[in-house]
């Protein structure tokens, strides 16, 4: 071994440049970091003050608020649940929920919950029902929201239509939608865009269908869903509403804020960005969505949840019941962001925002479902656009476009 | 490859053994360290688990179970495949046809005088801007109502189109983008390419009478071949590869174009992180190095005709 000696220091030099790499993370402190992923650069600051209020009860414990762009946000959890590298506390949504439940991805919190005497009625029932797994907690709610009608008030009183309000049917929408078209001015009624969550999921439950039936199969081919695809697919035949392709190239909530939409049936994520708007601002009205057979919205949330990989598993339950605890959600409500799930703290939201009507949407919980959510939820869902496209082009009935989009997500449902 | 073509071979011969500054091999294996490690785990290991997965069923998390060769039995009878290869193709061969412009134009910055460097620059600066950001751009570019190119043909009285929400345009439009996006380098290479030909033929040549246009078929073309080659190897290579202007450009619930022109790795990505079905993702994976390699044979076969090494 002549070079023995050569070699040892090498592989010396090795061990310390690797040994330096790696001290950064530690610390030899004693504090204990926790990441938070989220994807929206709005929130941000709400989230960072919620992180900064749990370390003041908390001085041993670090969060660190992570931004992850939407697009990738999905596809950097995933690898990083696989390769043992994820956050410790993230968004999760109900979609995606239930692949990573059953790949046991999340921090099981039912006991921590327990122990801190958490009031489970403080959530909205609807939105605890999105993440039920049959006794575990994953987490708990962060926020909600609820759809309405966002209408813009200058165009309806340009039109000379009356404005929105609780006695609205199908009928009165349509109606309107009529009015208020005006090709001459590039002005449209409606926005009709392949909207599950703020359109057509709410349409076919307040006809009086189900997208996904009591027995867990699709019913999105039953004359009652049908008729809800139909809302949409008639205003697109009938012009009241851009056409796909425009809606492809510039985003429904952007027509609205161009003020060439009088009518956009959507969440309340959006009353900050609209609020925002100076120009737009003292136009912008909100009324429930109109009723069929029945009223109806679609209720869905955030849930904050934590990863089953963590190192600290008891510091990241305590951070998560925080997150969604009453002061977070106080919090939240001031920042304008979103609605924040837990009972009670609305008004603070209702408050930033007073020139809208905004209670609209808190009212709305009353008559909420939840999101459809079966088996592979993104993945059928994915499938949307092509089984849907086509009717909302009117190169295919709405009917006939059901049924094909029934027998796919029963396909995937099989799997 | 890569230095083969682009530089010619310089025959330095090392010093001979026994000079003490470098007297064993386990010094070299121990230098170049950290890029094997590196290699090996970024690329390496990346591939022989790619490869294994795309024999198994593989949900979105935890272990898989072997399936044998059914992610390809399947993948061969999938026409969403079948449609995206022949979208990958098409692609490629829009991107080809950069390759001629990129040859005329880096003949041309070549004959200026002064202000070289800041064609050169302004070419460049696409390659260095992030995709994500010129996608967004020509987004805006592309769109139906409020674009500037329908803005422009309305000018020229031409009927303004759904750039990227139209299946009959889409993949050109994203072609444009990605020759655009890629002359920069291009550029780079093919500018070495004609520095480095000898003046004197040029000089000679003229004296024999030859003018500019003959002298670029004749002397140019031939002797930047090697660069020509790099060039056309490259664009294959990163055409097959293409994903994130589709992503960012048609990525619309409203967008019914997309279903047709998903490229192969768009394709990839769905599967794999969209459906989490990572074995089937695996197995278009392992599909498209085999194409790339298939296409890159071709080509180094097909070099022999057509490049001239002096």
């Amino acid at each position: 071994m002549r070079y023995g000696k050569r070699w040892v220091a090498a592989a010396a030099v090795l061990a310390t440049l690797a040994a330096t790499g790696c001290s950064g993370s530690g610390g030899g402190d004693g504090k204990v970091t926790l990441s938070y992923a989220t994807w929206s650069d709005d929130q941000k600051p709400a989230m960072e003050a919620i992180a900064k209020a749990f370390e003041d009860k908390h001085p041993d414990i670090d969060v660190q608020v992570q931004v992850l762009p939407w697009p990738e946000y999905w596809s950097t959890l995933q690898v990083g649940a696989a390769g043992r590298t994820a956050p410790d506390a993230f968004w999760m949504l109900a979609d995606q929920f239930p692949a990573y439940a059953k790949g046991n991805q999340l921090l099981d919190i039912t006991d921590a919950v327990k122990a801190a005497g958490v009031d489970l009625a403080a959530y909205p029932k609807a939105v605890l029902d999105l993440y039920d797994t049959g006794g575990k907690l994953f987490g708990l709610p962060k926020d909600f929201d609820t759809n309405a009608i966002w209408f813009n008030k200058a165009l309806f009183d340009k039109a000379g239509v009356a404005y929105p309000d609780d006695t609205w049917t199908w009928d009165d929408a349509r109606e309107a939608a009529r009015k208020l078209t005006n090709p001459a001015a590039g002005v449209w009624g409606i926005a009709a865009p392949i909207d599950r969550q703020g359109g057509y999921y709410n349409s076919i439950y307040q006809a009086g269908g189900k997208v996904i039936g009591d027995d867990g199969k699709a019913a999105i081919d039953s004359p009652e869903a049908i008729s809800g695809l139909q809302f949409w697919t008639q205003m697109q035949a009938d012009g009241l509403s851009p056409t796909l392709k425009q809606l492809s190239d510039t985003e429904a909530v952007q027509m609205f804020m161009d003020q060439k939409v009088a009518m956009y049936f959507s969440g309340s994520f959006w009353a900050q960005r609209l609020y925002g708007d100076q120009a737009l601002r003292p136009h912008v009205g909100v009324a429930p969505l109109p009723k069929a057979k029945q009223r109806a919205t679609m209720i869905s949330g955030i849930l904050n949840a934590g990863y089953a990989g963590t190192k600290h598993p008891k510091e990241l339950a305590e951070f998560l019941i925080f997150a969604s605890g009453r002061d977070a959600a106080v919090i939240q409500a001031k920042s304008g962001a979103v609605l924040p799930a837990y009972k009670d703290t609305q008004q603070g939201w209702l408050d930033v925002m007073p020139e809208f009507n905004l209670k609209v949407f808190v009212d709305a919980v009353d008559y909420a479902v939840p999101l459809p959510i079966a088996g592979d939820a993104a993945k059928w869902t994915d499938l949307e656009t092509q089984y849907l496209g086509p009717a909302w082009e009117g190169k295919q009935t709405a009917a006939d476009a059901a049924r094909a989009y029934n027998t796919a997500i029963n396909e995937v449902l099989a799997q | 490859m890569t230095t083969d073509v682009a530089s010619p071979p310089t025959r330095q011969r090392n010093r001979s053994r026994g000079g003490g500054l470098l007297p064993s091999p386990g010094w070299g294996y121990l230098m170049i360290a950290p890029a094997l490690i590196g290699l090996v785990a970024l690329y390496v290991w990346p591939f022989l688990t790619t490869f294994g997965k795309s024999f198994m069923d593989v949900p979105a998390f935890g272990p898989g179970t072997f399936t044998g060769v059914d992610n390809y039995t399947e993948l061969l009878g999938d026409e969403t495949f079948w449609q995206a290869l022949r979208n990958s193709a098409l692609y490629t061969a829009i991107l080809l046809l950069g390759v001629p412009v990129a040859i005329v134009l880096a003949a041309l910055i070549e004959q200026v005088s002064r202000g070289r460097a800041v064609y050169r620059v302004l070419f460049f600066l696409p390659v260095v801007t992030l995709p994500v950001a010129v996608s967004m751009v020509w987004r805006f570019i592309y769109n139906g109502d409020f674009g500037l190119l329908n803005y422009v043909l309305s000018l020229l009285g031409v009927p303004g189109q759904y750039w990227v929400a139209d299946a009959t345009f889409t993949i050109y439009a994203v072609g444009v983008v990605g020759i655009w996006m890629s002359l920069g380098i291009n550029l780079i290479i093919l500018g070495a390419g004609l520095q480095s030909i000898p003046r004197d033929l040029y000089e000679a040549s003229s004296l024999d009478g030859a003018g500019r246009v003959r002298q670029f078929f004749r002397i140019t073309l031939p002797l930047l071949s090697p660069s020509v080659f790099l060039v056309t190897v490259l664009t294959v290579i990163s055409a097959l590869q293409m994903f994130d202007l589709i992503f960012v450009m048609l990525r619309s619930v409203n967008n019914t174009a997309l279903a047709d022109s998903k490229t192969i790795v768009y394709l990839f990505y769905e599967k794999a992180f969209v459906e989490f079905d990572q074995g089937y993702g695996a197995a278009i994976a392992i599909v498209l190095l085999m194409v790339i390699m298939a296409a890159t044979l071709v080509q180094f076969r097909l070099q022999r005709r057509w490049v001239f090494y002096d």
